[in-house]
């Protein structure tokens, strides 16, 4: 019982980065309608601007409270992994806007692969150990024995929860939110009625990196190191969530991301952990073949 | 600057205020960029702590060179006209010339006699391992992917998988297999394998087509991407079959049961031939003629399906499926038999792959591998032989041509490694050549059947109430 419940915690706190990461795709995809193949690396380029930034921080400019060293790096990670994300739409989707449709696609592999690649130039190929943080844990009893949550963990929870709702209240409440649901409906409709379909693709791609920013900073505390590969597994699950939520649903993305989560860390307490990341991609597969418009998305009405 | 002097400048002088601060925001920008990912290298020192090393130079030179460049292209450009390198307008639509697949396969056949009689014995394999082996591989493989993508209309990200499987089934079947049961069959463990590997490469194609292909577009790149991933890992941890990351050794190609050595007590090839060089030139040069052989019968396939019932409604499909099965074509058997195809030719380069290496690991099996060769088809055209021919020996030749740029370490120093900006250019240059000529090089698509008249019907007798 008390191993189910910890697996479980386990399963929610991987499951938020996952949900992090999803957002990016499914909002994305919503509007013009691209798999962002390079989101799993901006995901993985923002973790490496979390490192620095913390190290920087906390090691050069000896910032000695924790929670305002990391507050910082999130505030500035955000920032510069939105930069990174609002310069990939311009200089390798917008372009393309209008050319036949696989064409986006594949210019997001060549930018993952330039990603990937660009960070192991500059950073060098060896795995980066962060040092250790928010290590304490509070002890739960729970069952016969004990169950422990983390101050990661709880960080993870808090963050992602209050981001999230921040999120939704822009999307739901702002001008900025309505443009991009109008868009995400009918973009020639949108650009009659004056909506600036450029801009709330640019904004959708820099909110999306944002998310992805908060993501890369839990992933960098939770596994305490990154390397110049952690975009692409984490990118493909990150999608897997997306469609297993219903792609263009942002409540999906979010389901689907904890699902994800819970689906990997089971398998792995209780099957086989060298085939984790197998069941992940299985998952996938089976939700595209048997429910293509996924748990929350509208189905997709095909048109002649 | 006088008023008497205004006159005489030239009309880009105008925008040189508009020119600074488009240069000056992409300096921002790119300083945005480099800031912490650049200007900080993360390292380890002594104690396997992680220290922060400053680089300030590089970054201000990024952004001073940004400066300097846009400023130039702003200038460079007339207000209100659009901005272009007239270079690049260059037109590479060679359709109409007949000569040119021609030439290309004289070229082909003669290549590893003209590499012996230029570079010599030694330097001869470079040329035809390295390079002609190499991109024939590629050629092969994007011929291959080329009837699922080109001419069907299938994105497939996963074709890396299949050929895994042909690599494998050669590998296993030779190594463990063939020696245990059936011994004296063991010289002959290429010939044997390598239809088998196509036949259970277009298996897996089947079995793993079946239930995608009713999926649209991008769906389809993502489910093949995974299966391409499920098979790499199956690939890494069923150790029992595999032997994992540690890879398995397999034999070494035979001249049709005639082995390339020079020592050992069968009859080798030298033995019975005669020629004069070194063994591993002769098995070069027979690997060099073995792929093209394979590669030719990719091609010729194609041609002929094309023509076939099947291949006119793979190229139907592409362009409208909805028309498609509203003429009753049956798109899933359709599609089912691009696919296989498409596979049995990677099982084939697989199995090839595997003889020629001698060793194989699932490294060789990575996503990377597949995003190469849909690179290769995607700038050869979609569907055009000789320009996926072409693109394929611009990007693997290019890639290979990477690798021997060491003596760049005189000019960077010798902490300048060339060979870790390899990927990093590949990448680059897929985005470029998308954004550049989304279409790829040889961007017609002739459809293989066209009506020669055109209809008797036209406005004119419409008009006269002919119509």
């Amino acid at each position: 019982m008390e191993y189910f419940v910890q697996q479980l915690i386990n399963g929610l706190t991987l499951g938020s980065i996952y949900g992090l990461i999803a957002i990016g795709y499914t909002m994305v995809y919503g509007i013009i309608g691209m798999v962002n193949f390079a989101h799993g690396d901006v995901f993985m380029v923002s973790a490496f601007i979390a490192l620095i930034f913390y190290l920087l921080l906390s090691f050069v400019l000896g910032i000695g409270t924790l929670a305002l060293a990391l507050l910082l790096v999130l505030v500035l990670g955000m920032a510069l992994t939105a930069l990174w994300s609002w310069a990939i739409e311009r200089i390798a989707y917008r372009p393309l806007a209008g050319s036949f449709r696989l064409a986006p696609l594949i210019s997001a592999i060549g930018m993952s692969i330039f990603l990937s690649n660009f960070v192991q130039v500059v950073q060098g190929p060896r795995n980066k150990p962060v040092p250790p943080m928010l290590n304490e844990v509070i002890t739960l009893p729970i069952g016969e024995g004990d169950v422990t949550l983390s101050m990661k963990q709880i960080l993870i929870f808090v963050l992602t929860a209050v981001l999230l709702a921040a999120f939704w209240a822009v999307v739901q409440k702002t001008r900025l939110g309505r443009a991009q649901r109008a868009c995400e409906q009918d973009r020639k409709m949108a650009a009659l009625i004056g909506i600036d379909v450029n801009q709330t693709v640019s904004m959708t791609f820099v909110i999306g990196g944002a998310l992805a920013a908060v993501a890369g900073l839990m992933f960098m505390i939770y596994y305490g190191v990154v390397s110049f590969t952690d975009g692409f597994v984490p990118g493909i699950k990150g999608f897997t969530a997306a469609v297993l939520g219903g792609i263009g649903s942002l409540p999906g993305a979010v389901l689907g991301g904890i699902l994800i989560g819970l689906i990997e860390t089971l398998w792995s307490a209780y099957f086989s952990i060298d085939y984790k990341d197998v069941a992940a991609f299985s998952i996938l597969a089976i939700t595209l073949i048997f429910m293509p418009s996924g748990i929350l998305g509208r189905p997709d009405v095909e048109k002649v | 600057m006088g008023a008497g002097s205004k006159g005489a400048l030239p009309p880009q002088a105008v925008s040189m205020r508009e020119a600074m601060k488009s240069a000056a925001a992409w300096a921002l920008v790119v300083l945005g960029l480099s800031f912490p990912i650049i200007a900080l290298r993360t390292v380890q020192d002594f104690s396997n702590r992680i220290v922060l090393e400053p680089r300030p130079w590089l970054v201000a030179g990024l952004v001073l060179a940004t400066f300097v460049g846009r400023l130039l292209w702003g200038l460079g450009k007339y207000p209100g006209q659009a901005s272009a390198l007239p270079f690049l307008r260059f037109d590479f639509s060679v359709t109409g010339g007949s000569w040119l697949p021609k030439a290309g396969l004289a070229a082909l056949i003669f290549f590893p006699i003209v590499a012996l009689a230029l570079a010599g014995q030694s330097g001869a394999i470079k040329w035809i391992d390295n390079f002609g082996v190499q991109i024939l591989i590629y050629v092969m493989l994007a011929w291959g992917l080329n009837i699922v993508v080109g001419l069907a209309g299938l994105l497939d990200l996963g074709y890396v998988a299949f050929y895994a499987v042909g690599a494998y089934t050669y590998a296993i079947l030779a190594t463990y297999v063939i020696p245990a049961t059936v011994p004296v069959l063991g010289p002959w463990a290429f010939w044997i394998c390598l239809p088998i590997a196509g036949m259970l490469a277009a298996l897996w194609g089947i079995i793993l087509g079946f239930p995608v292909l009713r999926l649209r577009g991008d769906y389809l790149a993502i489910v093949t991407l995974a299966f391409g991933e499920i098979i790499r890992l199956v690939l890494i941890n069923w150790v029992a079959l595999t032997n994992g990351n540690a890879g398995i050794q397999t034999p070494r190609i035979t001249f049709f049961g005639l082995p390339f050595t020079t020592r050992g007590t069968e009859t080798t090839f030298t033995d019975v031939f005669g020629l004069p060089g070194s063994p591993t030139v002769h098995r070069s040069i027979f690997l060099y003629y073995v792929i093209l052989g394979l590669a030719l019968l990719v091609a010729f396939v194609t041609l002929r399906m094309r023509r076939l019932p099947v291949g006119r409604a793979w190229e139907a499909l592409r362009e409208d499926e909805i028309a498609c099965r509203s003429l009753g074509v049956n798109t899933v058997n359709t599609k089912l038999t691009a696919f296989a195809m498409g596979a049995l030719f990677g099982g084939l380069a697989g199995a090839f792959f595997s003889a020629r290496q001698g060793f194989i690991n699932p490294r060789s099996f990575e996503f990377l591998e597949s995003a190469t060769i849909l690179a290769i088809v995607v700038l050869g055209g979609m569907g055009s032989l000789v320009g996926v021919a072409i693109a394929a020996i611009a990007i693997i030749g290019g890639i290979e041509l990477l690798r021997e740029l060491d003596w760049l370490k005189s000019i960077f120093g010798s902490d300048f490694d060339p060979g870790q900006y390899r990927m990093l250019i590949f990448g680059l240059a897929m985005v470029l050549m998308m954004v550049w000529r989304p279409r790829g090089l040889i961007a017609a698509r002739h459809p293989s059947i066209v009506l020669n008249e055109a209809p008797a019907i036209s406005d004119d007798h419409v008009r006269e109430g002919r119509g």
